[in-house]
């Protein structure tokens, strides 16, 4: 056992024993380090002004994510190389990204700066990106901007992003990969202080500490344990971190699906579930921001029963199957049982979650989904619709359809599902019985994202886009963003 | 001959070479800021027993009487020092701009949801922070009034009621052919400033105090800590080196946290900093205001507006704060850039128990222009014709050239010269015929287009805000020290106004030190808001540069016997005659021979004559213009929307950095467009802003900005008034350019029922584009074209 957490820091390795369960990493620099290069713009990972790099040893290659240290818990950072917007200017002279952001101007308040530098720093070094706006863009979700209208932010992105990394931090990779191996260990850590963090390095070490501690919290990525910790000042004397468990991220892939790990983040798993179908992929790429995809978990997300959560509707129409451990038993069960109501799931005290398994549509499957929200990126939806038909002969013989946004928790529209087997695809006379259904399906809320009305109306419209696409319709001429997509490729 | 001291008397020094000004130069801190070396208030550097204070409040209260305070459970907590109340004000309890209507903390009634009623003051930020939750604060619940509908209902306003009236509508209204009227609705917008609200006090002897603070009027912050401590504005100093952002959110919001940070550290003895976190900034702190605007227009069938009426119905909050000035500049640009001939433009400044509304970049007048481009849209949807030929024969020309508040549109032609590059560089036709051909064949997806002018006026209405201060000193190694009253919140002025002094002196922009903001140099400023900081301080520190400069002039004449036109400052150099000195050898000189180095440059702007009791004279020195082609595609199963194209020309004068001008218009219409599209304040059925996190507010990100976009600026005679080097101003302005984005979405939804006019209401989010959609397609048939009387 370790009572210590240990990460690099400017080619330094740092080492810590009086780690605090939620201290947070932006605390940790500004508090402790006073390093104030790093800002609190938002406390809840939705701004980006406070993202640092943190490098990671991935297949034996340093990958750099970015993160939101606001909602990072310091523990977590073990085993990694901690950047922050000091550690990039070099002998007095700029990183190429800080460079390109001077010359062409993206900064004006400069409050927002150091978290895109650092974005842009990760976008730097990530491999086989495709050099278009889109892919900036897709970077640079997380990253919030009120005064240059990103512009010139985009274009410095497009400038100094796109060649072979070679700062400092590519000249002494080897080095970094060595030491960071140096400090990579097996070992469970322990700090005890003020309540302990304790990060578990294997399943069965986990199922022994929460069954001796059921009232602690599993943190995995802590996207939303972290606005616990800043928004709600919950008092957390109990943290277990998942990150270091062995084998929990593992995404596997094979001809009957995808299993996903408890661990395994929005980023490891996004390649897979694109292969899965091409409209989860963009859903995945559209939850949250890169920061909250490099470190949120499926797993935490179905866990905590997260009402921000737009992945369960689509796993649920897929037929995921959600698999759950105790020290004494395993069990599997249908995603959508998980949820009993809103902020209730069908979790015993001492019970966590391992993984989920995702079946691959077959041949006869089509599936779709739609991610309704009032901005495109880092939006919470006001309506996610999914949908899986089986069609045999042009007619639908089976329908699984899942809804966000339509009640306190992911549900199936059962009337829907059931009207709609027999309709014909290319009869759209014959999918009103199921539009109708809808309305009896579910009781929407009206809240800030939006009213009742809107969201049975949308809820109708989905059905209706899901059905219109399976017939045969061209999704550039359904969705704003197919449409814009096409348009951008004619143009280039 | 002696050299003038006082340059505006008498022939100013040798004009300036221009070396620095209209270069692209880079912001002054861009350096800073990609290193995070740039520090805000929260990054300065803590003097030794700081203490933290965080702001309590009753979290379910809206409206209602303080019964009981139990704040024992906050007390309790480890680390907290004091908990203080309005009780503990050593001076008065106000942090209003004006009317002493604003509580710093609420005294026996809570009259909004998130208004203040207590501090903690704790060791730590995280102590003060969970303290603050634990006070129990009973209330007698009063019902609220949270709408503007409620409040006219109530009949309840926080100021007088106003109106520009001329002509007759009423008359004008019976001789047009065609009457529209409608409502509609505008929502507010949130500043979001990326630094939320800052402050820490260090207090000094004799019971001064000293203050950091994110303020754009940083004379502001020092009057209301005087005032609430019971000291001489003469013991307060307040210094502001940089905001991360202000948008108008810190022109007067920016006093309460400064003022319970003093009132924290006159009571403990202590340094005592308050940085509000994102929730508590967005319920406790004012927004842009949202109105409910009642419109009427006649027009001759041709489409060429007859008489107008419009009634802006503005929700104000619980105080006055800036509501007067907001809403007059509503009704000063409620013609955007069309001529009125007969026309009543009333205003009612609606008292409501919510947060205090306040600036917000163009301050009122976006609200106005968008009110004015509905009637043109509502005409041009009724008449079968082009919107843009519409606005066209609408504009003010060379006849039809006053505006509805009497004052001359100088400058029409720019506005049309503008508007007509602007229509052939946009491809506007060919695009109107594309858009036309795509509705046709595109039953969900429609597309839409608008082409939109901005006029915006420039000065602060009230006249006495209309003056600046600098101060400028040159050492004698030649280092220059620059010093104004404007404060720096990103728009680039501190780089500006150094490109100015350095072309004074005839040296790079190495040589000037720009220090932070500080009333102890400069004293009895205005806001750094209205976009007149460059105009303002640029102005001022020229004049300081310049008496200095006349000085050297007068004694290197003497010194070298060379008449003074012969003596130039450039390229780092003095050329005097034939000598050739550096700056250095000249201070250096001139020091030893006694000469005075520094100057505290002044100026107030000329020509301004707006008396508000008689709603005559001019309140604006002049108008600023630009333009913006908008194209757009909405979904109508969804209402989502995304905007595919935006051409921009936008007129600055001549521009003294280009590079930081086409950031304030790309910066400004983006804001722009998030207000009137994704950005939506909502409120519960209490009355209580659930939208207050970017996680539930949602301001515009990279992707939204359209993947073509394509800004000029516009080459025409620079600025006719003599502004500093013929520029003009550019902060505001460009937010206007968005209302291209919010028409074209209408002209979109318009594209399903010829003739009949969409109920849009701003923000246009997929749900409010979906109302229109519905409303489109529930009606039976066009609105009719004959006359309705409303």
């Amino acid at each position: 056992m370790r009572e210590t957490i240990r990460f690099l820091k400017g080619g330094e390795v740092i080492e810590l024993s009086d780690v605090r369960p939620t201290e947070t990493v932006l605390d940790y620099l500004r508090l402790r380090c006073r390093l104030t290069g790093t800002k609190e713009g938002c406390g809840e990972g939705d701004c980006g002004a406070c993202t640092v790099a943190l490098g990671r040893l991935v297949n034996g290659r340093m990958v750099y994510r970015p993160i939101n240290s606001c909602i990072q818990l310091l523990g977590m950072i073990d085993g990694a190389e901690l950047v922050t917007v000091e550690d990039l200017a070099a002998d007095g002279r700029l990183h190429p990204v800080q460079q390109a952001m001077v010359d062409l101007h993206g900064s004006q308040c400069g409050f927002c700066t150091p978290g895109f530098i650092m974005t842009l720093f990760t976008l730097y070094h990530a491999e086989g990106e495709e050099k278009s706006r889109k892919t900036v863009c897709d970077w640079l979700a997380g990253n919030l901007c009120r005064c240059t209208g990103y512009r010139p932010i985009v274009d410095a992105a497009l400038n100094a992003c796109f060649e072979a990394a070679g700062d400092a931090f590519a000249w002494r990779a080897n080095e970094t990969r060595d030491k960071l191996r140096a400090i990579m260990d097996s070992r469970d850590i322990y700090i005890n202080r003020d309540g302990f963090f304790a990060s578990p390095a294997t399943v069965d070490g986990l199922a022994s500490l929460y069954a001796a501690n059921p009232d602690a919290t599993l943190v995995a990525g802590a996207t939303d344990v972290g606005l616990w910790v800043t928004k709600h000042l919950a008092d957390l004397p109990k943290i277990i971190w998942l990150g270091r468990i062995a084998g929990l991220d593992r995404v596997e892939e094979s001809p009957a699906g995808v299993l996903m790990g408890a661990t395994a983040t929005y980023a490891d798993s996004e390649a897979a579930m694109a292969g899965l179908s091409p409209a989860l992929g963009e859903l995945w790429r559209r939850i949250g921001s890169k920061q909250v995809r490099a470190s949120g978990t499926i797993g935490g997300n179905i866990a905590n029963g997260s009402p921000i959560g737009d992945t369960p509707p689509a796993l649920i129409a897929l037929g995921a199957t959600l698999e759950l451990q105790s020290k004494d038993n395993e069990r599997t069960l249908p995603l959508e049982d998980f949820f009993l109501e809103y902020g209730k799931q069908d979790r015993k005290p001492d019970e966590f979650v391992t993984g989920v398994f995702v079946p691959r549509p077959d041949a006869n499957q089509i599936f779709r989904c739609f991610k309704i929200s009032k901005r495109f990126d880092q939006d919470i939806s006001s309506v996610m619709g999914a949908f899986r038909f089986t069609v045999v002969s042009g007619t639908i013989t089976d329908a699984r359809i899942a809804y966000g946004g339509m009640a306190g928790t992911p549900m199936r529209a059962k009337g829907a599902e059931t009207a709609l087997i027999g309709a014909v695809l290319d009869n759209p006379a014959s999918w009103g019985t199921a539009m109708k259904a809808l309305v009896s399906d579910f009781k929407p809320l009206t809240d800030m994202r939006a009213s009742s009305e809107y969201r049975m109306e949308t809820a109708r419209a989905l059905l209706a886009k899901a059905l219109m696409e399976a017939s045969g319709s061209d999704p550039a001429g359904l969705n704003v963003l197919d449409h814009r997509e096409a348009a951008d490729d004619r143009a280039a | 001959m002696t050299a003038p001291l006082d340059p505006r008397k008498g022939q100013p020094a040798a004009a300036a070479t221009l070396a620095q000004v209209r270069k692209p130069l880079a912001h002054d801190s861009a350096q800073k800021h990609v290193t995070g070396t740039a520090a805000y208030v929260d990054d300065v550097v803590e003097p030794v027993g700081m203490l933290h204070v965080a702001p309590g409040w009753a979290r379910n209260a809206v409206r209602g009487k303080i019964l009981n305070l139990d704040l024992d459970k906050a007390r309790a907590v480890d680390g907290v020092v004091a908990v203080l109340t309005a009780a503990d004000v050593p001076g008065i309890n106000d942090c209003s701009p004006a009317l002493g209507d604003d509580p710093v903390f609420a005294d026996g009634e809570i009259q909004f949801f998130g208004q203040v009623v207590f501090a903690v003051v704790a060791e730590t930020r995280d102590a003060a922070r969970r303290a603050a939750r634990l006070a129990a604060v009973e209330i007698e619940p009063i019902t609220a009034i949270i709408s503007p509908e409620d409040a006219v209902a109530a009949d309840t306003t926080v100021l007088p009621d106003y109106q520009f009236r001329r002509g007759s509508p009423e008359t004008g209204m019976t001789a047009a052919d065609h009457i529209l009227s409608g409502v509609m609705h505008i929502g507010g917008q949130e500043h979001f400033y990326l630094e939320g609200q800052a402050a820490f006090a260090v207090p000094q002897e004799d019971g001064g105090m000293f203050v950091h603070s994110s303020t754009q009027h940083p004379t502001e912050v020092q009057h209301t800590v005087a005032k609430v401590l019971g000291v001489p504005d003469a013991l307060v100093t307040t210094e502001v080196r940089r905001m991360g952002g202000g948008f108008g959110g810190k022109e007067s919001q920016a006093n309460q946290w400064a003022a319970i940070a003093a009132i924290a550290a006159a009571h403990t003895g202590r340094p005592c900093k308050l940085r509000l976190d994102r929730d508590d900034d967005m319920i406790m702190t004012g927004k842009r205001h949202d109105f409910r605007v009642e419109w009427q227009v006649g027009h001759d069938g041709e489409g060429r507006i007859r008489a107008v009426e419009l009634d802006f119905l503005a929700r104000c909050g619980y105080s006055a704060d800036l509501s007067l000035g907001v809403n007059d500049r509503t009704m000063f640009h409620a013609d955007s850039s069309y001529f009125y001939p007969d026309a009543a433009i009333r205003s009612r400044r609606l008292k409501t128990d919510t947060v205090s509304n306040t600036a917000f970049r163009g301050f009122g007048g976006p609200q106005g222009m968008l009110a004015a481009e509905r009637l043109i849209d509502a005409i041009a949807i009724s008449t079968g014709k082009d919107p843009l030929e519409v606005r066209k024969i609408n504009f003010y020309d060379a006849e039809r050239n006053f505006t509805p508040y009497g004052m001359p549109v100088e400058e029409h032609h720019v506005l049309h010269d503008l508007i007509a590059q602007l229509e052939k560089s946009s491809g506007y036709w060919d695009r109107r015929e594309r858009v036309r051909a795509f509705n046709a064949a595109s039953p969900v997806l429609k597309k839409g287009l608008a082409l939109t002018p901005v006029k915006f006026g420039i000065s602060f209405t009230l006249k006495h805000l209309n003056q600046a201060g600098a101060l400028v000193h040159l050492y004698t190694d030649g280092s220059i020290q620059l010093n104004h009253g404007g404060t720096e919140m990103g728009q680039g002025l501190y780089q500006k106004v150094a490109q100015v002094v350095a072309d004074e002196f005839g040296v790079g922009l190495d040589r000037i030190r720009i220090t932070a903001t500080n009333t102890s140099k400069v004293p009895n400023t205005g806001p750094t808001a209205a976009s007149s900081g460059t105009d303002l301080n640029a102005m001022a520190a020229k004049r300081a540069a310049e008496a200095i400069k006349a000085r050297l002039i007068g004694f290197l004449s003497t010194e070298h016997q060379v008449p003074e036109d012969q003596i130039h400052f450039a390229s780092n150099k003095v050329f005097a005659g034939e000598k050739v000195l550096t700056l250095a050898e000249v201070a250096k000189a001139a020091h030893m021979a006694r000469i005075q180095m520094s100057h505290a440059g002044f100026y107030a702007t000329p020509g301004i004559t707006w008396e508000r009791e008689s709603a005559t004279g001019r309140p604006f020195l002049y108008f600023a213009y630009g333009g913006a082609c908008a194209e757009v595609t909405i979904d109508t199963m969804t209402g989502e929307m995304t905007v595919d194209r935006v051409d921009i020309l936008h007129d600055v004068g001549h521009s003294i950095n280009p590079a930081i001008d086409i950031g304030q218009i790309e910066g400004g219409f983006v804001q722009g467009m998030g207000w009137l599209t994704t950005e939506e304040l909502w409120w519960d059925d209490a009355g209580r802003l659930r939208t207050h996190a970017p996680s539930t507010y949602k301001i515009p990100t990279a992707s939204d900005i359209p993947p073509d976009f394509r800004v000029a600026l516009y080459e025409g005679n620079g600025n006719p008034q003599d502004t500093i080097y013929r520029s003009k101003a550019v902060g505001e302005p460009p937010v206007m350019l968005a209302n291209a984005v919010f028409c074209a979405i209408n002209d979109a939804v318009a594209s399903l029922k010829p003739g009949m006019i969409p109920e849009l209401n701003a923000p246009a989010t997929p749900e409010a584009i979906m109302k229109a959609v519905r409303g489109m397609r529930r009606a039976k048939a066009p609105q009719s074209h004959e006359p309705v009387q409303a």
